[in-house]
């Protein structure tokens, strides 16, 4: 059996390993939507925008919130369940507070004239809320992994000490936040 | 050995005791035996049949717009009894023709050789010959499954709203499918069918993920890449595409959406519909075609590489003769795969397309020529001089050969966009990739079910029904497809109501006719498959040895009816390639067989 486990940690888990797949899969996504992006710049009719100054704070808040991921795990391989439980709350309020300012980012921008959505609307201001939203769609869906985890901690059937699902979820984490700074960068600087 | 132990990580205690009594199998309810089960030969038993049943819709399709194309004048009161207004006077109506064609394509291109296909067999023979107990995440293949039903509801209700399901053709072009004032088959008929497809999208991401990582980490001891079967190298290279291309047609998807509720202009401008103009401006349709192709192009590959896998096993088996060139049969899957996402633009020759970029998307298509004709080439070399078994399944596997041949040629002429020009959206298009995905695809999915019907259900399936189904089928597809290819020389358009009104193609009443007969019979002849499939399940010769077909591969070293878990003891290891037949003087040796001292190499 000792034999057996030294192959595993050779090894990558499946369960981590089905997730750098899907991270493929993901930015193949957003690969399709940004050179849809680049694409339109290239052709008649571009209008260039500026990013509002909130999507600056919500960039560091999930900077910060990487961090707080990471200090979860670290808590988590050293068994300080208590420290564990508070990083990933703290991580989660920051996923959501993110979202928050995202969508307080998407309307002042609406609101600036710059129209994303109806009538008047260019496309050259849509592809932000398109693919800005979808990326928001993706840390959503990290707080919902991270709240399952928060219950499991709490629970008292599942008393699960496997580091997989907690290094699964901090991997998806970090995934999203280089994502946020890719796009960042992109549409700060692409346009 | 190391999947076993994941396993035990996985499943905690329980599951040690559960391998241990395989043999009398642990209760289980109805519910998570057969609805939400884990175990992968259910969910592949429940993707077949759920194909099935999209396969015979789909189907009933084209026999209605096929009555249509070749009775045009005719009137069926019948139709009016049952689709009502849809067919008012009992002739098919132009909206319900548009919308028929529409479902067919998208039910049999995602629903039926998508779904239908890759559910099946990736389910089923990825474990059972990989020699592994279950997929890495049988959760995860469940929720495919179970994306893929909610899929298929969807849909299925979007043939039930008042305006219809969605119409303008499986590819959905805008501006038409972006704006519901622009035609019936526009309104909420289009939002379902988006929707349908994000779910479908999202089904074969998480099949795919499951399928590749089962494949790079569950294999059993030995199990080397180069000794795993070409069905299931074929299965891994079309999760990769998929994996690859769906989250691409998602995004066009989107902004599709976006431009359909939200009043964005991502693919509109310029519009004026029913002397109103749209204020949208400075989109780009041409944008979702790019978004379309990426996936359409890879999708047609995905559709045809799992057979291709299929047939390549069951045509090695039944020849009783090794695959001729197994490494080149994987070099050539891998360059298919590689060139299946550099050739979108070819379905855009006619887009207003620069010539100069055209060049390239030609040559690029024209090499995926290559390819093809080693694998064609390859198969041929297996039946030669081979000591062939003409089973069901094998007639399935040479008919595959024979129809991938015939729409192979045809798709030389389509790839160079000069010709296409001239062949663009005309019936020699519907020809050629009716016969090479189409056709083939269906009769190398046939080969696999009359193949690995033992293993699913312990029972044959009856041969004399099969091969009438065989050839009903072959003699009907080129009865109906050939004759197209001449209409499309002679520039008859698709998706045309009615051409007995055109004076260019007034004089092929007559073969259109011979077509839709064909189309009929070949229909039926599928029905009759159904109640074969169905009476064997319960009424079927049973199986009686444990390795009916004599084949080398793991998944028949199983009991006849499998429990979950698949191997009642340990897992087999494996000790050689999957193609050692007629070696040495013995008619086949086991993978699971030692490799003897005295043995002469392959």
């Amino acid at each position: 059996m000792s034999e057996l486990m030294g192959l595993q940690q050779k090894k990558i888990h499946p369960n981590k390993f089905t997730l750098w797949v899907a991270l493929g899969s993901i930015v193949m996504m957003f690969a399709g939507l940004t050179s849809a992006y680049i694409v339109k710049r290239n052709q008649n009719g571009w209008l260039s925008f500026e990013l509002p100054r909130i999507f600056w704070y919500s960039t560091l808040v999930i900077l910060l919130s990487s961090l707080t991921i990471q200090m979860a795990l670290r808590a988590f391989q050293e068994r300080e369940m208590a420290r564990y439980r508070l990083m990933i709350t703290v991580t989660a309020s920051l996923g959501l507070l993110f979202v928050t300012l995202q969508v307080l980012g998407f309307m002042s921008f609406q609101e600036s004239g710059l129209k994303m959505i109806g009538r008047g609307s260019s496309a050259s201001y849509s592809f932000l809320l398109a693919i800005g939203g979808l990326h928001a769609v993706h840390v959503l869906g990290g707080v919902i992994a991270l709240l399952v985890m928060f219950f499991r901690a709490f629970s008292k059937k599942f008393r699960s000490y496997s580091i997989v699902p907690v290094e699964v979820v901090a991997t998806y984490w970090h995934f999203v936040d280089i994502l946020w700074i890719y796009l960042f960068i992109f549409f700060n600087w692409a346009n | 050995m190391s999947n076993e132990a994941i396993i035990q990580v996985e499943h905690g205690a329980g599951q040690e005791i559960h391998e241990l009594h395989e043999g009398h199998h642990h209760h289980q309810s109805f519910i998570t035996k057969y609805v939400f089960s884990q175990d992968h030969k259910m969910i592949a038993k429940q993707f077949l049949i759920t194909g099935m049943i999209w396969a015979i819709i789909g189907g009933l399709m084209s026999v209605l717009f096929r009555i249509q194309l070749g009775y045009p004048d005719a009137s069926f009161p019948i139709l009016e009894d049952i689709f009502g207004h849809w067919a008012k006077g009992g002739k098919i109506q132009p909206e319900f023709y548009y919308a028929l064609i529409t479902m067919h394509g998208t039910i049999l291109v995602f629903f039926v050789l998508t779904a239908g296909l890759s559910g099946t067999f990736a389910n089923l023979l990825i474990p059972l010959q990989i020699g592994a107990r279950d997929m890495a995440s049988p959760m995860l293949n469940m929720l495919s499954y179970w994306f893929f039903f909610s899929a298929s509801m969807v849909l299925f209700s979007s043939l039930f709203v008042q305006t219809g399901p969605a119409a303008g053709g499986w590819t959905v072009y805008p501006p038409l499918s972006a704006l519901g004032d622009a035609s019936q088959g526009s309104k909420i008929g289009m939002d379902l069918w988006l929707v349908a497809l994000a779910l479908f999208v999202i089904s074969t991401l998480l099949g795919g993920l499951n399928y590749v990582s089962t494949i790079l980490n569950m294999r059993t001891k030995g199990m080397s890449m180069t000794r795993m079967p070409l069905t299931i190298w074929a299965i891994l290279f079309t999760a990769i595409l998929g994996i690859l291309s769906f989250p691409v047609l998602f995004s066009g998807f989107i902004l599709l959406l976006f431009d359909r509720h939200l009043g964005t202009s991502f693919y509109l401008s310029d519009i004026v519909i029913g002397g109103k103009v749209l204020p949208n401006e400075g989109g780009s349709a041409i944008l979702y075609q790019h978004l379309f192709w990426f996936l359409g192009h890879p999708e047609v590959y995905i559709i045809i590489l799992p057979t291709m896998g299929l047939v390549s096993e069951v045509m090695s088996v039944n020849a009783r003769k090794p695959i001729f060139g197994y490494m080149a049969m994987v070099g050539s899957l891998f360059a298919i795969t590689v060139l299946a996402f550099l050739v979108w633009a070819h379905h855009m020759f006619v887009t207003g397309l620069n010539p100069f970029l055209g060049s390239f998307f030609v040559l690029l298509t024209l090499l995926i020529a290559v390819p093809s004709a080693i694998k064609v080439f390859n198969w041929l070399t297996t039946l030669w001089r081979g000591n062939i078994q003409f089973t069901t399944a094998m007639l399935f596997a040479i008919g595959f050969v024979s129809m991938f041949i015939s729409g192979g040629l045809t798709g030389i002429f389509l790839g160079n966009s000069t010709l296409d020009m001239h062949l663009h959206d005309t019936y020699f298009v519907i020809a050629h990739f009716h016969i090479v995905m189409g056709i083939s695809a269906f009769l190398g999915m046939f080969a696999g079910i009359y193949h690995w019907f033992p293993k699913m259900f312990g029972r044959y399936l009856n041969s004399t029904l099969g091969n009438l189904h065989f050839w009903i089928t072959l003699v009907c597809a080129y009865i109906i497809f050939w004759p197209m290819h001449y209409e499309g020389f002679a520039g008859m358009p698709r998706r045309y109501y009615d051409y007995s009104s055109w004076e260019s193609f007034k004089d092929f009443v007559e073969l259109n006719k011979v077509i839709s007969f064909a189309a009929i019979l070949s229909f039926a002849a599928q029905l009759m498959f159904v109640f074969n499939f169905f009476y064997s399940i319960f009424y079927g010769r049973k199986v009686t040895t444990m390795n009916p077909w004599h084949s080398s591969t793991l998944e028949w070293t199983t009991p006849i009816n499998p429990g979950h878990g698949n191997w009642p003891g340990e897992i087999p290891e494996v000790h050689r390639w999957p193609y050692d037949y007629g070696k040495d003087g013995k008619d086949f040796i086991a993978q699971t067989t030692p490799v003897d001292e005295s043995e002469s190499k392959h």
